[in-house]
């Protein structure tokens, strides 16, 4: 079986996660390993959260925002 | 919500079952989310039932006009020492209104109305606050002065793109097309004797740098043609563009240009037209004729220029001050183009008119009226509710240590101090909740989970972690 990463992208409410329906909007593609989690700021993201996900088993982390 | 839509059909509709699998995540991760939700106070604040509108313009004219008629304070602040803006200039609406004596009517009942205070020659220089509660400082020749009000409806306008190309500068009787309705209504002999007539559409627009549609200048194109026609049927005019969107009714003007006889010639951007001066009289213009595939020559009395609409540069400034959204050609971005194509992101904050993207005088009228409806929703009650999304502090976690307060970037947390059982002091935070966001960099910098915002607490998050990684 092929190795597929598990990413975990934090989203800003207000720009990326609002940017990723626009992409949605336009139809753009992009890989579906991504799972999105929506937060009211990427500074909101404490790096526990990182650390954490990372812990229980995702391969890489996106703050985005 | 699981946004299976937007974020996953969508944008992997071609990996269907990857798709799928994706969507029975994003479900299990919302259903986790929802299972650690508490329910949230309403947070209820005070109205001051006023209105601060930025751009004397005709749509500011409107918005302010609207809101006073229904009963509602308006303070309307122009930078320039005129009311009007760019209308000014305008001869004719599409449909052959005339503006002039429109915004004359318009000033003067904005002059006399006994609930607009009109700020002349001043700008907004700092703000403050939040919907219901904002607090304005408007600089004037005077000084500065602080106003207080409930919404914020921005009207700063645009103005006309200076072309570059086309001889414009250089050559005589190149006009842009506001140039060419002055010297129509002062009944210019450059233009009432002139027989020959070339207008050339997109002039700034739809290419590189400004690939937006500059909207009114096709229709104003022909309809000037129309009225030159109109004038004197002898006169040959030429339009010269790139694709025609005399959208709408105002189709009837371009089916009446063709009966009249003027001359449409499309162009590509890899083939512009080309501008020479003959002599100080005449022009020749070129364009590659795609009917009769060969270069077309022109002699012209007078080249228009369509020219792009640009926003203005206040925009810039006024998203600085209010935290506005503005898109890559720096006109005013909506909260959602269909659900709320007035309202910025923001509460309290609406938008109308040139300053959120070309539209003629009527669009732009429309516009400053569904403003001032919006803006009628919160100022016509004295209390408004308030997103529950806020900072909420856990006492017993919180030692007081402060180190959220300097991260705040709307200084929404204080310290204070407590007398404890014991006779010693202790100290912990508190939230405003009227000025926090709910950002949350206070839960990400604090280092004893002493706080966290309402709907996405550590617990919630780890838990949609969980569920995504299917554990
Ligand atoms: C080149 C050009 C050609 C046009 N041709 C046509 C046409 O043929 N037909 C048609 O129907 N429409 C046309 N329009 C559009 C028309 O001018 C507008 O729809 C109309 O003027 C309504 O605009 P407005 O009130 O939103 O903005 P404006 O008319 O631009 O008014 C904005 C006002 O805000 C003021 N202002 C700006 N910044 C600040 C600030 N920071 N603080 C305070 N005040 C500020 C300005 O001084 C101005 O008075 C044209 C526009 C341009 C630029």
């Amino acid at each position: 079986m092929s190795y597929e990463p598990k990413i975990i992208g934090f989203t800003c409410n207000w720009c990326t996660y609002a940017a990723a329906d626009l992409a949605g909007i336009w139809r753009m593609q992009y890989p579906s390993n991504i799972r999105l989690i929506r937060v009211m700021c990427s500074g909101m993201v404490h790096p526990r959260m990182v650390t954490e996900a990372f812990s229980l088993g995702a391969d890489g982390v996106m703050v985005m925002g | 919500m699981a946004n299976i839509r937007n974020q996953d059909s969508w944008v992997h509709s071609g990996e269907p079952e990857q798709a799928t699998r994706k969507a029975m995540d994003l479900v299990r991760m919302a259903v986790s989310k929802v299972g650690l939700l508490n329910p949230l106070p309403e947070i209820v604040v005070g109205v001051q039932q006023s209105a601060l509108v930025i751009g004397g313009g005709p749509s500011g004219m409107t918005t302010a006009l609207e809101l006073a008629d229904h009963g509602f304070p308006v303070h309307l602040v122009e930078r320039s020492n005129l009311l009007g803006g760019q209308a000014r200039f305008l001869y004719n609406t599409w449909k052959g209104e005339p503006i002039g004596p429109a915004l004359q009517e318009m000033d003067a009942r904005v002059r006399s109305h006994p609930l607009i205070t009109l700020h002349m020659e001043s700008t907004v220089t700092d703000a403050e606050g939040f919907v219901g509660n904002f607090k304005s400082t408007i600089q004037s020749p005077r000084g500065p002065q602080a106003v207080d009000h409930g919404v914020t409806v921005i009207a700063t306008g645009g103005k006309g793109y200076t072309p570059t190309e086309y001889g414009y500068g250089t050559a005589d009787r190149v006009y842009t097309s506001i140039e060419f309705d002055k010297l129509t209504m002062m009944g210019d002999r450059r233009i009432n004797d002139a027989k020959t007539f070339v207008f050339i559409q997109c002039v700034g627009s739809r290419e590189l740098g400004r690939m937006y549609c500059s909207r009114v200048c096709c229709t104003h194109s022909v309809q000037a043609a129309v009225q030159l026609k109109e004038q004197d049927p002898t006169r040959e005019i030429f339009i010269l563009y790139r694709d025609l969107r005399t959208y709408g009714e105002r189709e009837e003007l371009f089916k009446k240009a063709r009966e009249k006889g003027v001359v449409f010639i499309n162009y590509e951007l890899h083939g512009k037209p080309r501008v020479t001066q003959l002599d100080p009289r005449q022009l020749e213009v070129v364009v590659w004729d795609h009917i009769l595939h060969e270069p077309l020559r022109i002699v012209a009395d007078a080249v228009v220029l369509a020219t792009a609409i640009v926003p203005s540069s206040a925009n810039a400034d006024l998203a600085r001050i209010y935290k506005l959204s503005t898109d890559a050609d720096g006109f005013l971005l909506e909260a959602h183009a269909k659900l709320r194509p007035v309202d910025f992101a923001g509460d309290g904050l609406f938008m109308a008119g040139l300053a959120h993207y070309p539209k003629s005088v009527d669009e732009a009228v429309a516009q400053a009226k569904a403003a001032a409806g919006r803006a009628i929703t919160v100022l016509s009650s004295d209390r408004i509710g308030l997103e529950s999304t806020k900072a909420t502090p856990v006492l017993a976690n919180c030692d007081g240590c402060a180190l959220c307060l300097d991260v705040c970037p709307y200084h929404a947390i204080s310290l204070v101090e407590e007398a404890t059982a014991e006779g010693s002091r202790s100290s912990h935070i508190q939230v405003n909740v009227a000025q926090c966001k709910g950002c949350g960099m206070c839960q990400a910098t604090c280092p004893k989970d002493g706080v966290y915002v309402a709907g996405f607490s550590m617990e919630q998050i780890t838990a949609q972690v969980k569920a995504a990684l299917a554990l």
